[in-house]
């Protein structure tokens, strides 16, 4: 299935390689132009029957996970995070470092030989290793490299009922989305815009919409869902099973209000549930494609998932339906309609 | 000059629904500008042109900026009971907000409330409340949705030589602009006079608004701090110091060239003026100054104290010598002469 | 000149952020020999072009090395003759008690950061370092006198003149980002003998301490398909773990991370591998922290790299390097630009 495709496809910021040769592969035949940019953004473009206005939908193909910077004499990994990685979920965990895929862990003090002040205490990115099972660095240094990419080795598969887990959901579900919208013929032109290093700072986006320069821009993202029975109510950002969450405003950038507003009529109109995100926490993409040159009118429509930067998320399959299912029949708002900008 | 500090100060306008000042800034300005657009954010963006061309040349563009938004907050939740969660917007401190009023605009309005706190210290935006007199969520939902704005309520005050209000940051600068705009008369170069939108959430507005516009120099109109109260923190800024020409903040190192242009004008015009060195806070100088190539820039600030509160206090002396000096300084930079930088 | 003189000479110039002119002067001097034009464009960053030998559209390669360095600026002058001052840049302000500096008015003044002596501090405060509003800056004058000479927003460098200690290493302020100046100036010697298809830019960034925004402008204006920034790096010192910091004496240290172009990358360390320059490898996951941040999302895209020179004690001013890591930092340049070609720059969209 796609999505699990994407979700175990490996790519830290700056080394999407993976992510975009899949993604490729899959919209080659949908698209009339492909390329990409010099700082790896995969631009694809599928002209439209009249190609008057251009619409550029945005996902990043990056993940938050772990890089090698140095190896020690005993041949053990020391890493550092790439994207917001708390360090307190990776202790006990399987991953996968370098283009081999090697296998490795991290590992933690037995319990048996920690104080019990220890237990309290967050261990540090400092003071975590990766174990590839290397007798000394010699022999690390010929199973890996400095600088290797290191991810989460989560399977993406079905969850109890209706739920799905794996890595990587931000944004893998975006990039998702994206694809299916490539197969639709629409009057504009159609640029699906897979952007890097989401994670480390919206670096990929801003350059993408300089070189497309879009009428309009629809964000495709994964965002905190977070309604779990030690929060308050008012403290869930969305909440799994209540469909996509179309974002008036987040800490990066405001929706263009004629974008948000389109979208909540075609979602009305057509019977498809949505949500509005309640917090205006995190950044996104439409940070840095709305101050591009004179501005570029741009929206944000998000994934709730459960667990998001962390080894496991958790989304709700029918809100995967619907999110890019209301992507879709916006596209078409624009055909039948017209662009509301 | 007081009734359109007044006007301006109750405009409503937090940082991303500014449509309704910008309407109120619009009918002020149209007698003056040559051109008048609003561009993909929202900016009002006023033209001027001179009065003739320079030369053989094409005339250059200066560009001059006060942002129209407001500090406030935007409701995330209303729960079954009909209160209101929020957000702040802007750079606002949960305990300014103890015992004050927001505004929608509607109209509707609402009192600040806060859960129990055992310490005042844990005071947080996450433990407050928007209460608008609704029995339930369906009377609250009526009138407030989810992701509305509202501004703080702070009614404009007459003092004498000083007047207060909420929002005069930053619109006792926007007024300055509209004077300006009234007074000067550019001789070679145009002016662009902006009113920005979404300052206070990054500067976004004067960003776009610089990079259509493409000036060949800069300068924005704000508010500074004061250090002129009981046992304020050392500050060089006074109310009634005069106009407050900056030399550096957390968003911008003055373009040197234009530090001196407004202290030499300041200086041969009689007005009276002080210099400023901000630690934290930003002006849209700094979103200008990083424009394209780069644009030398810099800021003339109205000294105001309590900022980003509902009761922001200017000193009217200290307003008409910003009208004054920025109105000096378009002159020079739009004189067959640049300002020796144009 | 040659390179150890061009490094001390640059250390000791007088370029405090925002107030970069007197050390363009410096650098100004010791390019313009070396390069086809010189420009400084609206925030003062210096744009040096040297013409590549391709007839057709050049690629183009532009260095960049900041120009400015962290000073501070007055903000007050109190009444009793004393300067209050606020940073230009991250100056720790732990380096700033009994620190001799230069108040840069209408004339340049000599100042002392003084320093309450042990007999009168309070002793319950004695393990916290001042703060701020605590240091002041004496001129020796009255405050009369002071205000004729000195006005809030008048910048202040700090007062050394770089030494040379053992093993050619040199110690002085500004080395961040001098150091750079010098490899650039380095790079620009080799290349008079070097032959070179692409056109080279050396750009001297401006206001990189306070975010960037000379490269930010500067890339925007020349718009190279390659950008390679040079700064400096924390070289091994006491207290720092072995995998965060490089070896002095061990060669220029060539960055790996999402703010590198993988190509630029290769093609950096194996030009230093056929030319036999020692390097070392830097790999890290935060892209910030160098003009190489700025220049990389600039417009529709530039292929990045990042080269530093090991320094010890960072935003100081004693900050210490190798002359001989400089020296080998410039090589590699030099090469670099001389391997670079248009197929090269072709296959930098070849992901």
């Amino acid at each position: 299935m796609l999505l699990a495709q994407l979700s175990e496809a490996a790519g830290i910021s700056g080394q999407e390689a993976e992510v975009r040769a899949l993604i490729r592969s899959e919209i080659t035949p949908y698209v009339d132009e492909i390329r990409v940019d010099p700082i790896g953004n995969l631009i694809a473009v599928k002209r439209g029957r009249k190609g008057d206005r251009r619409v550029m939908l945005a996902a990043h193909m990056d993940e938050v996970g772990l890089m090698v910077v140095g190896i020690d004499a005993d041949g053990l990994l020391h890493v550092e995070a790439a994207g917001g990685v708390d360090p307190r979920v990776l202790v006990s965990k399987l991953v996968y470092v370098g283009a081999d895929r090697r296998p490795g862990v991290i590992g933690s003090k037995p319990i048996h030989l920690l104080k019990a002040e220890d237990m309290d205490r967050a261990t540090d990115m400092d003071s975590l290793y990766v174990d590839i099972g290397a007798r000394n660095k010699e022999d690390a240094e010929k199973l890996v490299k400095l600088g290797d990419q290191i991810v989460f080795a989560t399977r993406c598969e079905p969850l109890g009922e209706g739920f799905l887990k794996g890595k990587a959901m931000d944004d893998r579900v975006g990039c998702y989305a994206i694809i299916e919208a490539l197969k639709k013929q629409h009057d504009f032109d159609l640029v699906g815009a897979f952007t890097v290093q989401e994670e480390v700072g919206l670096r990929g986006a801003g350059v993408a919409a300089y070189r497309v320069k879009p009428d309009l821009a629809l964000v495709l993202e994964g965002t905190t869902a977070h309604d779990l029975t030690e929060t308050p109510e008012h403290g869930y950002s969305t909440v799994p099973g209540r469909g996509p969450a179309i974002v008036y405003r987040d800490a990066s950038w405001v929706g263009d209000r004629r974008i948000v507003d389109r979208l909540i009529q075609t979602a009305e109109a057509a019977g498809v549930p949505y949500q509005i995100k309640r917090t205006v926490t995190g950044g996104t993409d439409a940070g840095r494609i709305g101050p591009t040159e004179s501005g570029v009118p741009v929206a944000v429509m998000s994934m709730p998932c459960r667990y998001i930067h962390s080894p496991v998320s958790v989304i709700c399959a029918d809100d995967l339906n619907n999110y890019v299912k209301l992507a879709g029949l916006f596209l078409d708002s624009l055909d039948e309609r017209g662009l509301p900008v | 000059m007081k009734d359109l500090v007044k006007k301006l100060s109750q405009g409503f306008g937090p940082s991303g629904s500014e449509d309704q000042i910008r309407s109120i800034i619009r009918s002020e300005v149209e007698q003056y500008a040559d051109e008048i657009r609003v561009d993909a954010m929202g900016n009002l963006i006023c033209r001027v042109a001179p009065k003739a061309a320079a030369s053989g040349s094409a005339p250059k563009r200066i560009m001059v900026d006060a942002h129209m938004d407001e500090i406030g907050i935007v409701v995330s939740y209303i729960d079954d009971k009909g209160f209101v969660r929020f957000s702040p917007v802007g750079g606002l401190s949960p305990h300014v907000l103890l015992g004050q009023k927001v505004v929608f605009a509607d109209g509707t309005v609402g009192v600040f409330g806060t859960e129990k706190l055992d310490d005042i210290k844990d005071l947080k935006f996450d433990k407050m409340f928007i209460d608008i007199g609704a029995r339930d969520r369906a009377e609250a939902q009526a009138k407030v949705g989810i992701g509305d704005a509202a501004a703080m309520v702070g009614s404009f005050a007459d003092m004498g030589v000083r007047v207060s209000g909420k929002a005069m940051d930053d619109r006792i600068a926007c007024l300055v602009l509209i004077e300006a705009m009234r007074r000067a008369r550019p001789q070679v170069h145009e002016v662009y006079y902006v009113f920005a939108v979404q300052e206070e959430l990054g500067l976004r507005g004067a960003r776009t608004a610089a990079y259509g516009i493409n000036p060949d120099v800069g300068i924005a109109v704000d508010v500074t701090l004061w250090g002129d109260t009981p046992e304020h923190a050392p500050f060089n800024v006074s109310l009634g110091g005069g106009a407050a020409i900056k030399a550096k903040d957390a968003s911008l190192i003055a373009h040197p060239a234009v530090k001196n242009l407004m202290i030499d004008a300041a200086e041969k015009n009689g007005i009276p003026y002080q210099l400023e060195v901000l630690e934290r806070g930003g002006t849209d100088a700094g979103a200008i100054a990083l424009t394209r190539e780069g644009v030398p820039s810099g800021t003339i600030s109205v000294p105001c104290r309590y900022v980003h509160t509902p009761a922001e206090m200017v000193d009217m002396g200290d307003v008409d010598a910003c009208v004054r000096l920025l109105t000096a300084v378009v002159e020079e930079l739009a004189s067959p002469g640049g300002g020796g930088i144009l | 000149m040659d390179t150890k003189q061009a490094l001390m000479h640059l250390a000791d110039a007088r370029g405090v952020t925002g107030y970069e002119s007197p050390a363009w002067d410096v650098v100004n001097g010791l390019f313009a020999d070396l390069v086809d034009e010189i420009r400084r464009d609206p925030l003062g960053s210096a744009v040096m072009w040297k013409k590549g030998a391709a007839k057709e559209p050049p690629a183009a390669i532009m260095f960049a090395a900041h120009l400015d360095e962290i000073g501070m600026i007055v903000s007050k002058i109190e009444d009793e003759g004393f300067l209050r001052i606020w940073m230009m840049g991250g100056v720790d302000r732990r380096i700033l008690p009994s620190m001799e500096v230069t108040v840069h008015g209408r004339r340049d003044l000599p100042g002392v950061i003084g320093a309450i002596p042990p007999h009168l501090q309070d002793p319950s405060k004695k393990d916290k370092s001042w703060k701020w509003d605590e240091l002041l800056v004496d001129c020796g004058m009255s405050a009369d006198k002071l205000r004729e000479l000195v006005r809030v927003g008048d910048v202040i460098s700090f007062d050394r003149r770089a030494v040379g200690l053992a093993n050619d290493r040199i110690a002085g302020k500004s080395m961040d980002d001098r150091a750079g100046i010098a490899v650039m100036y380095e790079a620009a010697r080799e290349l008079q003998r070097l032959a070179h298809e692409c056109d080279v830019y050396f750009v001297a960034t401006v206001q990189e301490e306070v975010g960037y925004g000379g490269s930010i402008t500067s890339t925007f204006g020349v718009m190279p398909d390659i950008g390679i920034a040079i700064d400096v790096g924390h070289a091994s010192m006491p207290g720092l773990p072995e995998h965060q910091v490089m070896k002095m004496g061990a060669g220029p240290a060539i960055s790996f991370g999402p703010h590198v172009h993988p190509h630029v990358f290769q093609k950096l360390k194996e030009t230093a591998e056929e030319r036999g320059v020692k390097y070392q490898l830097e790999p890290g996951t935060n892209p910030r922290g160098t003009d190489a941040y700025a220049m990389q999302m600039t417009r529709s895209g530039v292929a990045t790299g990042l080269i530093s020179v090991p320094l010890r004690y960072m935003h100081t001013s004693v900050e210490t390097l190798a002359l001989d890591d400089v020296k080998k930092s410039g090589q590699l340049l030099a090469y670099f630009a001389s391997a670079v070609d248009s197929r090269f720059r072709e296959g930098l969209t070849c992901f």
